[in-house]
């Protein structure tokens, strides 16, 4: 569906470059990590061990990219509902470490109307604490 | 990071594999793993938490090794990913999914040379329709 507030407002009154509303996730932790590398399969030790990190030239256990790009897939639910999303891309750009505070971010970026709808791009990114982007993207999503 | 979980010596992999595909595997999507995914990320979208809906980066969890592509886990990093949809994933979805090196290409970085991966992946319903696709860069260094 994708009836949340957030997607009447894009349709209705945001324009491309418009700004989207913020969501800021809990500090990731050790134990998030741990969970995700069992929810997703990726169990690459880097992220879980920090001995193995260190054995790669990182300080410590750095977390999955894709966990960031997770963050990102909650916020389009998020913003325009679960129905509503057509494509996800994104780059990593910086890593992420335990204790980091990821906010989601974006702005949005061409609306054209369609059979079925809107279909909008929106530039989506998250950044750390320091306001550093450590994942950056773009979404497309159709609203009825 | 990186879909393919074998462990090698040697991290490049031949540009002769471009184009070589893992074969057809029938993936059952279940509620209780859609659950425990968005509980780790967090992800308080309802109908993913119930368990009915995958959230959009559920696909990851669909790791199917194409025959040959193999490199060292710890050595690779996960450039960027896309996921494009026609539908979203639900529980109880029967999806046909294979996986396929795209292209291989060499890159200096800061780090050195690099060896970039792109591997899509694809899952199609018991219809054979397409329900979405993946496309993953993996960074060899």
């Amino acid at each position: 569906m994708s009836d949340t507030v957030t997607a009447r407002l894009i349709t209705r009154e945001l324009s491309a470059g418009s700004a989207l509303p913020e969501l800021r996730k809990d500090a990731i932790t050790k134990l998030q990590l741990v969970k995700y590398a069992g929810a997703s399969g990726d169990y690459n030790l880097i992220h879980t061990d920090d001995e193995t990190a260190r054995r790669v030239s990182l300080d410590g256990v750095i977390a999955h990219g894709m966990l960031s790009m997770a963050f990102l897939g909650q916020y389009l639910c998020w913003l325009t509902g679960p129905e509503s999303i057509r494509r996800l891309t994104v780059r990593f750009v910086e890593m992420v470490r335990p204790g980091d505070v990821l906010t989601c971010r974006g702005r949005v970026k061409a609306k054209e109307l369609e059979r079925d709808g809107q279909r909008v791009t929106l530039e989506l990114w998250t950044e750390n604490q320091r306001a550093q982007p450590v994942t950056t993207g773009e979404a497309e999503v159709v609203i009825a | 990071m990186g879909r393919l979980e074998e462990r090698v010596s040697d991290p490049l992999v031949s540009r002769d594999l471009i184009g070589r595909q893992s074969d057809e595997v029938l993936v059952e999507i279940e509620r209780g793993a859609i659950r425990k995914f968005a509980e780790a990320v967090g992800d308080t979208t309802e109908a993913c938490l119930r368990g009915e809906l995958a959230p959009p980066t559920f696909p990851t969890t669909i790791r199917i090794p194409i025959p040959g592509v193999t490199y060292d886990l710890s050595r690779v990093l996960h450039g960027g990913q896309e996921y494009r949809f026609e539908r979203p994933i639900r529980a109880g979805d029967r999806l046909r999914c294979r996986t396929r090196l795209q292209d291989v290409y060499q890159r200096e970085g800061r780090l050195g040379a690099m060896t970039f991966l792109i591997i899509e992946l694809e899952g199609r319903d018991e219809n054979g329709e397409r329900v979405f696709s993946g496309r993953s860069t993996v960074i060899v260094r």
